[in-house]
């Protein structure tokens, strides 16, 4: 019993947790604020970069190179490297404008990097999924490759993504707290520094809670989708 | 079309084939799988490149490099076996598509023409459909709707009755057989031995991507000159009385 109590007054004792909680609430704010606008970049670029690596013909062949080049930099760069080396480089280089941003900039912009990579893995596959006789139904009728990648090819292959998609957002969501390391208060780091200074964990936990509750919804709407799916071709096998 | 030549790698797809298909008439590609026949309609839609010889329609020649292959594709219709409409879109969409994005035509006339293409074919009710809620019938008429509606001079139609249900085929042939009877110039590759011997002016037998015989499809059909084409088609026909 002794040792549960401990549990309880360590981790959950709701008088720390009722203390915590306006601080971490405020640095969560900081951390919705980052995955909402890393997330609709990371949704463009990686878009553009997957139609790049696409391109047909030996002109585009620097291009995708250069695609290539950028996603396995940064697919194999651990984020809290790439924050690092955004966070405090890139101030550090006086380049008047880019290095006077905001720290959630440079904050946004490590996320942004490393999940477009992702992201644009998942693109291509799902463009590459989308059969080679669409491509050639639209460009039999006359449609240009440029509209038939933006009326067939993209509307299809993103709506076949949608659900691995959604997983690395929810992937997003949770390494918002690493931007952490670079000094963006965000709920992780205000939510350590109040532990640190009374010494208990509910303030961890508070934070905990929230990532929790912003990444279930998003889980169980992946599940639904991934399972409404299934449900229709299954539907059309028959 | 002369001397076209095709090869995918060290395989001769496509061995001098010379044919000329007058406007107005349609010309049957008969042979077996694998002879060339989708080949050669795919290469007079510029959907795959030939090495050697000449392909001119009407009056263009599309091997020019210089060529517009869009303005060529607008021309030169062509219906796949496996149908592939777009499945994200309805079907008025399907057929509106490449005329308003590709044809110059403004969102109201593409769907007015969409509209009475498929009141044409019977199908008008389904225009906000999806293409998965349609039978295969459906879908391939739906498909042939939607070349028409570039208005193209030339009709590629690929076998598209062989992904069909027996029951289903009927009704896609009578629309072929209307288009043939409105004049349009067709060049169709088909199993339908019946079916080609009715509406074509001229029957052409493929065989190892040669066009090993040619002649009105009485000829063909009755009195073959070559012994393949008469093993060719004693082979159908066996399968036609199995079936």
């Amino acid at each position: 019993m002794h040792a549960l109590h401990q549990v309880y007054r360590t981790f959950f004792y709701p008088h720390s947790f009722r203390l915590a909680l306006p601080d971490v609430w405020a640095g969560f704010q900081v951390n919705i604020k980052m995955m909402v606008i890393a997330e609709a970049l990371v949704l463009v670029l990686a878009l553009a970069l997957a139609i790049v690596r696409g391109l047909p013909g030996p002109a585009a062949r620097p291009l995708r190179a250069l695609a290539i080049v950028y996603t396995d930099f940064f697919r194999g760069t651990p984020l809290i490297l790439v924050a690092f080396i955004v966070g405090f480089g890139v101030p550090g280089l006086q380049l008047g404008y880019i290095s006077n941003q905001h720290v959630i900039v440079y904050g946004i912009a490590s996320l942004t990097l490393v999940y477009t990579a992702y992201v644009t893995e998942v693109y291509r596959a799902g463009i590459e999924s989308v059969h080679p006789s669409q491509r050639a139904a639209a460009r039999s009728l006359g449609l240009t490759y440029a509209q038939t990648m933006r009326y067939v090819v993209v509307p299809q292959a993103v709506r076949r993504v949608i659900p691995p998609l959604l997983n690395d957002f929810v992937g997003l969501q949770k390494d918002t707290a690493i931007i952490s390391v670079i000094g963006v208060a965000e709920a992780t780091q205000l939510a350590q520094q109040f532990s640190t200074q009374n010494n208990d964990f509910p303030s961890l936990v508070c934070a905990a809670v929230f990532f929790i509750l912003l990444t279930i919804p998003l889980a169980r709407f992946t599940d639904h989708l991934v399972a409404e799916r299934e449900r229709r071709e299954r539907a059309q096998a028959f | 079309m002369q001397g076209v030549s095709k090869w995918f790698g060290p395989l001769n797809v496509l061995d001098k084939i010379d044919l000329d298909v007058p406007e107005h008439n349609v010309v049957c590609l008969i042979g077996a799988s694998g002879s060339g026949k989708s080949t050669l309609l795919r290469c007079i839609n510029r959907l795959e490149r030939i090495e050697e010889g000449e392909i001119v329609v009407d009056g263009q020649d599309i091997t020019d490099p210089k060529l517009d292959v869009n303005v060529l594709r607008r021309k030169v219709g062509i219906v796949f076996q496996a149908y592939n409409l777009f499945p994200h879109m309805t079907v008025l969409q399907n057929v509106t598509l490449a005329p308003r994005k590709a044809g110059g035509f403004t969102r109201n006339g593409a769907e007015g023409q969409a509209r009475a293409l498929l009141r044409r074919i019977g199908l008008e009710a389904k225009a906000d459909e999806y293409p998965d809620r349609l039978s295969g019938g459906q879908q391939q008429r739906v498909a042939i709707v939607r070349a028409l509606a570039m208005g193209p001079k030339v009709m590629l139609l690929d076998e598209i009755t062989s992904a069909l249900d027996p029951q289903l085929v009927s009704e896609v042939l009578a629309l072929v057989r209307e288009l043939a009877e409105s004049g349009m110039t067709m060049i169709l590759a088909t199993h339908e031995m019946g079916f080609a011997r009715e509406v074509a002016d001229r029957v052409c037998f493929l065989d190892a991507g040669r066009i090993l015989e040619e002649g009105p499809p009485a000829q063909i059909f009755t009195e073959p000159r070559e012994q393949r084409t008469r093993e060719f088609l004693a082979r159908v026909l066996e399968a036609e009385k199995l079936a």
